[in-house]
């Protein structure tokens, strides 16, 4: 079957299954391998997208569910990988491994643009359900507090 | 250990790299993985440098990288010795090859066994451009100076490296160029940007599961649960999925082969199979109680002994012991287990995360009975290791199903293939008993039981408080399973540590110590002694980390665990800050002090301790794998807790000073962060944490 989908700003058809969760479409379809696989039921986060500015886990989203949606993937989220949150991470030297990454970006640049003036406990709060196996939590709750300073 | 270098290793390297031949780059030409090279026509001096004419130099990282960062601190120690500027370093990671020694992520070994090779990858081609450059200018080698790739003469003379590559190259590999002195190093020591930082924070293709090729499908595999068989499988609702194009069995196994992931995920899931032979001996309550047996009374295996512990025993005044339990754990590395291969009949090339290209290459021969020579394995970066892959079990399946299916396959778990089918941190049990006379500890016995044969060796069973007793003995007993085991980051300390150091944090309110006080003491018997670790370099430790955390002086309401171990060759020190907050214990601090050695990044060594005591305190706080007939209880993260940001204390992480030879780094802060936990936990709630997981 055919879908329309809008990522990132340009237009996609994609001719897949119906049910095939929007993950597989922008990793196997469409080449936007940044969206990452971790568990497929949604509990880690990692392939955290934006679904009309809000922050999804894209393994949940069947793709009959977000056509004529605007989807923002990790490679959309700025032209030049500038934005605040993409910066604050480079600047603080952030993964490890960096898979997770992607993910823990989308939900901190969605939560950042609700509240844009968070409290620590507010960080840790919003970043609570992506996991970093590596444990990298110090850095990115940094991360998300320097975003949120260069975002004022 | 001093700062020497194997010169062996290293000719063997030159004397390869002599011919100015060009090392293979990352990728092949059909991949879609960016081989980040460039266009430029690049001059290869050995196996780890190149340099273009623009004067960038491009430098082969060749060890796997998990997350432990040493795709970027290896190159850096290669730029040091170089003296070129790091801004015009391109790294790129180096496939398996015979240039380079122990291309091995393991053991937190990849610094400490290549740091003297790197080093003189980087002198020697430095040497080659001052011989060069000598020549031109007529002058002495030793007349000119070198910095940041621009060399210069007493008579005020400059040029660049990149002004006389063709020079340079055709002088003769030098045997012997000079080191630098490790106080003039000015790149080791800094804090670098994981070289990958910008295609990680970009979504570029970087992991095994990123990769691809045209032509290439995608391949699930389903397992038997432990010690099961494959007894009997209806695919016809797997086949009648769209994409799927073939079900194959193997080995007890089934893979179906797709044209995309979530097609073999589907066609997997429709497989209907009954698995026979069901072992419900593969059951964790069964293997609590033959672990409870053997130590009890069961025969144990003697490690190491020293003095006589029964004689201690038998004059002792007070006899202490107490009993530790951990779980199985899987790995669960955010990026589940993938890999390419493309199996014909004339080459096999395997693409993918591993820690051990080496014996990839090897087991997949020999399972295809092919020569090891025509099989080629390019690393990818990995979405964590932590020991799950230095097993080369899905390598294997990968490059089964690519020559059944008769094309170039990626093979992908699912996330419960990955938790249910692992490789896990064994199952284990210690009992220490402690003899005391007069105050003093004058005995020691560490009884291990454990799974597969997975018990400590000697030279663990030499850690401390080997060396500080008189009467020492460590013994381990086996219980044989079908459950898989490996290695899972700091393999036995993970535990043991954990074990160690609570016992002593006990002996200390025994004895009525401080347990610092305590520890200080004991390994000042050890001085001397023939033991692994050094006690100088342990107080040393300890006594920064008192320092930094205020230890005995921390406000009221805030209650100090301690502990320290030596592992991986480092030595670390943690206190963990704990505060009752609404009647719960909260870990709301840890300081860390570190003695590694020389620290080559101070960046990404702090994030390796930061994420050790993180993912210590919660594999300890959390981590529990059940088995039930040899079938995982925990399949997915709905059943599986892992540490989330609300549970994460603040990691304050202090490196001693030193000129020794960099050591282990991934692994050694992790044995004594969930100890320094639990000993901060019995000061606030007087409950003493024997068993992991502490909560369930």
């Amino acid at each position: 079957m055919k879908f329309d989908l809008i990522i990132n700003k340009k237009n996609y058809t994609v001719d897949v299954e119906d049910g095939t969760p929007l993950l597989w479409v922008l990793r196997d379809e469409l080449e936007l391998v940044g969206t990452k696989f971790g568990c497929g039921i949604g509990e880690c986060g990692a392939c955290t997208v934006h679904i009309d500015g809000k922050a999804e886990r894209s393994c949940q989203q069947m793709v009959e569910l977000v056509e004529g949606k605007e989807i923002t993937t990790i490679e959309g989220l700025s032209e030049n990988g500038d934005h605040p949150v993409q910066k604050a991470w480079e600047t603080l030297d952030v993964p490890q491994c960096g898979y997770c990454q992607s993910g823990q970006m989308m939900t901190a640049s969605a939560f950042l643009r609700k509240n844009p003036t968070p409290s620590p406990e507010e960080i840790r709060m919003a970043m609570h359900g992506n996991i970093c196996r590596c444990a990298s939590y110090n850095r990115i709750e940094k991360a998300v507090a320097l975003a949120a300073e260069k975002l004022k | 250990m001093s700062n020497t270098f194997n010169r062996r290793n290293f000719l063997k390297l030159s004397l390869l790299a002599s011919g100015g031949m060009l090392i293979g780059v990352g990728c092949s030409e059909e991949a879609d993985m960016p081989t980040s090279t460039d266009d430029l026509d690049f001059h290869s001096f050995n196996a780890y440098i190149e340099m273009a004419k623009n004067g960038i130099v491009k430098i082969y990282s060749p060890n796997p990288e998990i997350g432990q960062g040493v795709k970027t601190s290896m190159p850096m120690i290669v730029a040091e010795e170089l003296d070129v500027s790091w801004k015009k370093v391109h790294v790129v990671q180096a496939p398996l090859s015979n240039d380079f020694n122990r291309q091995v992520a393991g053991g937190s070994q990849s610094i400490r066994q290549n740091f003297p090779a790197l080093r003189m990858a980087g002198a020697t081609v430095k040497m080659m451009f001052l011989t060069a450059v000598a020549k031109k200018w007529d002058v002495g080698v030793d007349t000119l100076k070198v910095a940041q790739g621009i060399i210069s003469s007493q008579d005020g003379k400059k040029i660049n490296y990149e002004e006389v590559i063709e020079e340079a190259i055709k002088i003769p590999v030098p045997e012997n160029a000079p080191l630098k002195n490790v106080e003039d190093f000015t790149l080791i020591g800094k804090a670098i940007n994981n070289v990958d930082i910008k295609p990680i924070i970009t979504g570029k293709p970087l992991f095994g599961v990123d990769y691809k090729e045209k032509g290439m499908k995608y391949a699930a595999v389903a397992r038997p649960p432990f010690g099961a068989s494959l007894q009997s499988v209806d695919d016809t609702e797997a086949k009648a999925v769209k994409g799927v194009e073939q079900v194959i069995q193997f080995n007890n196994k089934v893979a179906v082969v797709a044209n995309s992931t979530w097609a073999a995920f589907k066609g997997k899931s429709k497989l209907k199979i009954e698995w026979g032979n069901l072992q419900d001996d593969e059951n964790t309550t069964l293997f609590d109680q033959k672990m409870a047996q053997l130590l009890h009374n069961g025969k144990l295996e003697e490690k190491i002994k020293s003095g006589d512990i029964s004689k201690a025993k038998a004059e002792a005044d007070q006899i202490i012991e107490q009993t530790y339990e951990a779980p199985f754990l899987p790995h669960n590395t955010m990026e589940p287990m993938n890999f390419f291969a493309d199996v014909t009949d004339k080459k096999i090339r395997l693409v993918g995360p591993t820690q051990v290209p080496r014996s990839s290459a090897n087991v997949v021969a020999q399972l295809l009975e092919r020569n090891v020579e025509d099989v080629t394995v390019e690393m990818t970066r990995m979405g964590g290791g932590f020991g799950r892959r230095l097993s080369t079990d899905y390598a294997e399946d990968a490059a089964m199903v690519s020559h059944l299916a008769k094309a170039p396959i990626k093979l992908m778990y699912t996330r419960e293939d990955d938790m249910s089918i692992g490789q896990y941190r064994p199952k284990v049990k210690y009992k220490i008993t402690a003899t005391l006379k007069n105050g003093q500890l004058t005995g020691y016995q560490l009884k291990e039981a454990i799974v597969n044969n997975n018990g400590m060796n000697k030279g663990i069973a030499k850690f401390f408080p080997f060396g500080a007793v008189d009467h020492y003995l460590a013994e381990s007993a086996n219980v044989p399973a079908d459950v898989t085991t490996l290695w899972w980051r700091a393999p036995i300390t993970n535990f043991l540590g954990f074990a160690t150091e609570s016992f002593m944090d006990e002996l200390a309110l025994k004895l009525q110590k401080d347990p610092i006080e305590l520890r200080m003491e004991l390994l000042e018997n050890a001085k001397g002694k023939k033991t692994p670790y050094s006690p100088e370099r342990m107080q040393q430790t300890i006594q920064l980390v008192k320092e930094k955390s205020n230890w005995g002086n921390a406000p009221k309401g805030i209650y100090q665990g301690f502990a320290c171990y030596y592992s991986h060759n480092s030595y670390v020190a943690e206190v963990c800050d704990l505060e009752m907050i609404d009647g719960k214990p909260i870990a709301k601090r840890f300081y860390a002090s570190v003695d590694c050695g020389i620290v080559i990044n101070t960046s990404g060594a702090k994030n390796q301790i930061e994420g050790a005591i993180l993912d210590g305190m919660g594999h300890a706080m959390y981590g529990n794998l059940e088995l039930k007939d040899g079938i995982a209880q925990s399949q997915n993260f709905d059943k599986y807790k892992l540490i989330r940001m609300m549970d994460t204390p603040v990691i304050e992480t202090y490196f001693v000073n030193s000129n020794q030879a960099p050591t282990g780094l991934g692994e050694p802060g992790m044995p004594p962060a969930g100890a320094a936990y639990a000993n901060a936990y019995v000061k606030a709630t007087g409950k003493r944490m024997l068993k992991q997981p502490f909560f369930s």
